[in-house]
């Protein structure tokens, strides 16, 4: 009884309070997205705004559900939560119909759900236990191979057999905590590297890629050439591998992706002018977006969003709406309040006094990044369209769900935190 | 945290994801804020601009008789998208009265065209231009033929079957119309002719607009801001003609069969009374359906009739002439209503005289009895007066200044500040001319001495022998011809001829007894008072063209008439009686000899006699 009276007192309150913010101010985008000329009530179940409205009203009972179970319960079952999670992903194909070409969803009667969504969830806590464990180093070869076989197991089973492109690149977001956990920075800017190197062999081709790395890998030689010698083989080594890397990248744009996704980069690259096609959706955003400009149109009254101009509108898009109708002011504040949310959470993550919570914490905040990032760097156009949601503003009860529970446990063990002194 | 050596990478961390932040910003301020061209682009998205057609302006004749107006007709629309699949074909089409074919082969064209305004979602015109009495049985059913509507527009329509050449009518821009005024679109309709064509811009009324919200499949989602920006059209302006449609229609039953034209004016104002050009159509043939057939089949037809004869057609004026030699010579005081000259009848030269009559003549007798030697005596003796001089420098100078004396009646040009389209100028030939043709020298009276009695080079138009009647009848000046009273030109400016009034007196004299004692004494109405010249026109081609031109009453002129009829033979058998019954009509609302106007609307001359 004493304990819980604390666990009530540490709760953070700002958390919840931006969680609301964002869920309701998110429902009203989707009313407003939704809104056509025929006016219908915020809560009516037949449309997405007052099914949203109920998905809302489940999360805030689940978080509070959450928040009554002991956070003891996650390191405890960690492992169990996680197998079990993979055993439904594996059904999810079996049992799902196809959805726009994927396999994903399950349906119970007039309600569908998407176990990809909740797969993060389980997968944070499992990391989390694994690399909470005290005589874990992030530098043992072992230590960092478990850890990537637990996101990459969920990954692949959403990719290859779920079709989930972009619910499966969501596990990269863990990088992040591994990152803090100490992993080599030296991963991201191999990443970074090779994304430009894409970049370059995609628009123009693999002979100015392999004239690039030439001339870097000169420029470095000379630079390093009077330290050890070990130093110049590396530095070959590496020249060699990302020239293999140029082939192969140029060998999977053309040989191995589909034709649509290849549509969506070569548009995103500027390759491809294709208003009615593939760039579409990116084109339409963009207008609705603009066209809202310093104040936006206001509340019901975007033009573009009422009308059904961009596809998914109340879902990946719904930043379109946001922009239109309540313009550069609103939308500046709501990417804000998103900075502060996620910044709030880095911070709260930090706080913790083990482990198990502060890589979970990072997790957390590696999962909303993530998120935010791809979502509205696609809306925007600065990165190719990939389906994922913008957290607490998308529709959808899944995704929903999913994020209430990774903020409500991490508020619990955040609440739950002064115990771990004694 | 006891042995966090990686503690400071949350700093890195907190710095990409502020970074991503601001980089969203600074892309949100470029697309929001410095790119202006995306609330034109989203209002190209969802706006669709609709125009509302004003309803043309009416028509109507000097007496208020209304004469063009509009009449509604029906479009059928289809919607393909809402059509369904249950929609039920055989009761649609029995409903319109079409086979079943019919709709296959019209949708399946609708379908095929590669017309971008092609949509599933958009009214596609399935029929045109119903009739009520065709469109009522699907109007009734029509709540059972979900995505069918019925759209409604007008065409014009004719009170009475007349005035087809000078109404005009009304069709679909050319694409030259389309680049010279902006008004118009592909599509729209403008007047092709007469008042419709010279009115157009007061008849076509001011175009109105709705701007309506089409969503991503082109639906229409209703108005626009509430309807704030839209506008409604104005109709078209109402115009009155002067045309008295009841003279009108009787001069043009009495051309029944004839080709020729009539031209009333009121001499005081200028205004026409009645234009007929003969043959001519029922304006209701070039409406509706069946307009480009019908006005191929008049295109082709070998009388042309949309020939406006009466402001087109160039005669020479024949006897009729001979006044305004008169009022010339008398002018120049080259003769006094005294003056008298020989006629030698038959025998005459270099000029025979056609008609039987006593010699010598006075000037109102030769009128009277179309005396042919009488005015070929006086134009040589004009043209002579100062003797030939220096390469014939002073024959020219009389000779220029009778010509302008001509053009003075509206001879010679198109009336400029006329509304009547169409207009030819036709000739008063010019010094230039004979010089071309004789040589500078090479050209005297002798040469010339068809004009003296209006045969020759001259060529005029119906329309301007009747102008030319009625600055007889002003005594002196003229109005040029309308057939529009407008509120902006209500004043028209009177042109004076170079002939002073008095002159005019034993003119109108002459031509009082043309009808009592002369060539038009068969017609007469004693009470009219009507003054008359009649007129032969030799054609080369063919039989003689008929020519009349009179006004009544003599002491207050209220019409002035001209009538020619081609291939008649003389002026005094087709033309002038048609002249008399028309005088007769307008000025007393009356037809005295019915049997006069059977006989002349029911026959029509021979080719040869």
């Amino acid at each position: 009884m004493n304990k819980r009276n604390n666990i009530w007192q540490h709760i953070d309150w700002i958390t919840i309070a931006i969680f609301l913010f964002l869920t309701l101010f998110g429902w009203l985008n989707i009313y407003g997205a939704e809104h056509t000329f025929e006016q219908t009530s915020l809560f009516s179940l037949s449309n997405r705004a007052g099914k949203q409205f109920l998905w809302i009203g489940i999360s805030v009972v689940i978080g509070c559900i959450i928040l009554l179970i002991d956070e003891r319960t996650y390191d405890i079952l960690g492992y169990w939560l996680y197998g079990m999670m993979i055993v439904l992903l594996l059904i999810t194909p079996i049992l799902a119909d196809n959805v726009k070409g994927s396999y994903s969803w399950i349906s119970f009667g007039p309600i569908s759900l998407q176990p990809a969504e909740f797969a993060k969830c389980f997968t944070a806590i499992a990391i989390a236990k694994y690399m909470g464990k005290y005589e874990y180093k992030m530098r043992n070869i072992k230590d960092l191979f478990i850890p990537f076989i637990l996101i990459i197991l969920p990954m692949f089973i959403i990719m290859v057999l779920q079709r989930e492109t972009g619910s499966a690149l969501v596990f990269l977001s863990f990088l992040i905590p591994f990152y803090r956990q100490g992993m080599s920075g030296m991963i991201f800017i191999i990443g970074l590297v090779s994304i430009v190197l894409f970049v370059i062999v995609i628009k123009f081709s693999i002979i100015p890629a392999i004239i690039i790395l030439s001339i870097a890998l000169l420029v470095g030689l000379i630079a390093i050439w009077k330290q050890k010698k070990i130093y110049r083989l590396w530095a070959v080594g590496a020249y060699l591998c990302l020239v293999l890397f140029s082939s192969a990248c140029n060998y999977a744009f053309t040989k191995i992706l589909q034709p649509h996704q290849r549509t969506r980069i070569e548009v995103l690259l500027g390759m491809k002018d294709d208003p009615m096609g593939a760039g579409y959706n990116v084109n339409q955003a963009r207008i609705a977006i603009g066209s809202g400009r310093f104040w936006g149109k206001g509340f019901l009254q975007g033009t573009q969003t009422k009308l059904k101009f961009v596809p998914e509108q109340d879902t990946d898009f719904i930043f379109c709406t946001v922009g239109e109708e309540w313009g550069f002011f609103g939308s500046s504040i709501v990417l804000l309040i998103y900075l502060y949310f996620i910044l709030h959470l880095l911070t709260i993550a930090e706080r913790q006094r083990d482990t198990f919570s502060r890589i979970f914490g990072y997790c957390v905040v590696g999962i909303f990044f993530f998120h935010l990032t791809i979502n509205i760097g696609m809306v925007l156009g600065l990165l190719p369209v990939i389906g994922i949601p913008l957290p607490f503003f998308s529709y959808g009860g899944s995704s929903l769900m999913a994020f209430t529970i990774l903020l409500f446990i991490l508020i619990r063990l955040d609440a739950a935190r002064i115990n771990k002194l004694h | 945290m006891v042995n966090d050596i990686y503690y400071k990478r949350k700093y890195i961390i907190s710095i990409i994801i502020v970074s991503v932040v601001v980089i969203f910003i600074i892309r949100l301020f470029a697309i929001q804020i410095l790119d202006e061209t995306a609330p034109e682009k989203a209002a190209k998205n969802a706006q669709l601009t609709q125009i509302i057609y004003p309803s043309r302006g009416l028509i109507f004749d000097r007496n208020d008789s209304l004469l063009v107006f509009n009449h509604p007709v029906y479009d059928v629309m289809l919607i393909f998208n809402e059509m369904g699949k249950n929609f039920d074909t055989l009761s649609f089409c029995s409903n319109l009265s079409i086979s079943q074919e019919e709709f296959n082969e019209r949708t399946q064209q609708i379908r095929r065209q590669k017309n971008r305004g092609f949509s599933k979602y958009t009214p596609q015109l399935f029929l045109s231009q119903l009739t009520k009495e065709n469109i009522s049985r699907l109007q009734e059913h029509l709540y059972l033929f979900p995505g069918v509507s019925i759209r409604k527009r007008t065409l014009r329509d004719y009170t009475y079957n007349s005035a087809s050449h000078i109404l005009g009518n009304v069709g679909e821009v050319t694409s030259k119309e389309l680049e010279n005024d902006s008004y118009y679109q592909i599509g729209d309709y403008c007047g092709r002719d007469g008042i419709e064509k010279v009115y157009e811009s007061h008849l076509r009324g001011i175009k109105g607009k709705e701007i309506l919200m089409r969503d991503s499949h082109g639906r229409i989602q209703g108005s626009y801001d509430n309807g704030r920006l839209d506008e409604p059209a104005q109709m078209g302006e109402d115009i009155q003609t002067t045309l008295d449609i009841n003279l009108q229609m009787h001069a043009e039953e009495l051309m029944t069969g004839k080709i020729g034209s009539v031209v009333a004016i009121e001499p005081q104002t200028g205004e026409v009374l009645a234009l007929v050009s003969s043959p001519y159509w029922n304006p209701k043939d070039l409406v509706g359906r069946n307009r480009t057939k019908q006005y191929n089949a008049l295109l082709k037809d070998p009388q042309k009739p949309l020939l406006n004869r009466a402001t087109q057609a160039l005669y020479s004026p024949g006897s009729t002439f001979k006044l305004l030699q008169a009022l010339v010579c008398l002018q120049k005081q080259i003769i006094t209503p005294n003056t008298k000259y020989a006629c030698s009848g038959r025998m005459s030269t270099p000029i025979r005289c056609t008609h039987d009559h006593g010699s010598p003549v006075t000037l109102v007798e030769a009128i009277e009895q179309s005396c042919n030697p009488y005015f070929w005596c006086a134009y040589r003796d004009l043209l002579q007066k100062d003797g030939y001089g220096n390469g014939n420098a002073d024959f020219k100078r009389n000779y220029k200044e009778w010509r302008n004396d001509i053009i003075s009646f509206g001879f010679g040009s198109t009336f400029a500040d006329s509304d009547i389209p169409q207009q030819a100028s036709g000739s008063i030939p010019s010094e230039k001319l004979y010089n071309k043709i004789y040589g500078n020298k090479g050209w005297k009276a002798i040469t010339i001495r068809s004009l003296s009695i209006g045969q020759g080079e001259i060529l005029v138009t119906p329309l301007q022998l009747a102008n030319m009647t009625a600055v007889i009848a002003n005594k002196g000046y003229y109005i040029s011809p309308h057939i529009c009273r407008t509120s902006k030109d209500t004043t028209n400016r009177i042109h004076h001829s170079t002939i002073d009034s008095v002159h005019f007196d034993c003119v109108q004299q002459g031509m009082a007894q043309v009808m009592t004692n002369g060539t038009g004494k068969w017609y007469n109405v004693q009470e009219l008072q009507i003054c008359g010249k009649t007129g032969t026109v030799q054609n080369p081609h063919g039989k003689d063209h008929a020519i009349f031109i009179g006004f009544a009453p003599q002491d207050n002129p209220q019409i002035a008439i001209a009538v020619v009829v081609e291939n008649a033979g003389f002026g005094s058998t087709w033309a002038c009686p048609i002249a008399s019954l028309l005088i007769e009509q307008y000025l007393t609302k009356n037809i005295s000899r019915p049997e006069l106007y059977n006989r002349m609307s029911n026959s029509y001359p021979k080719a040869e006699e």
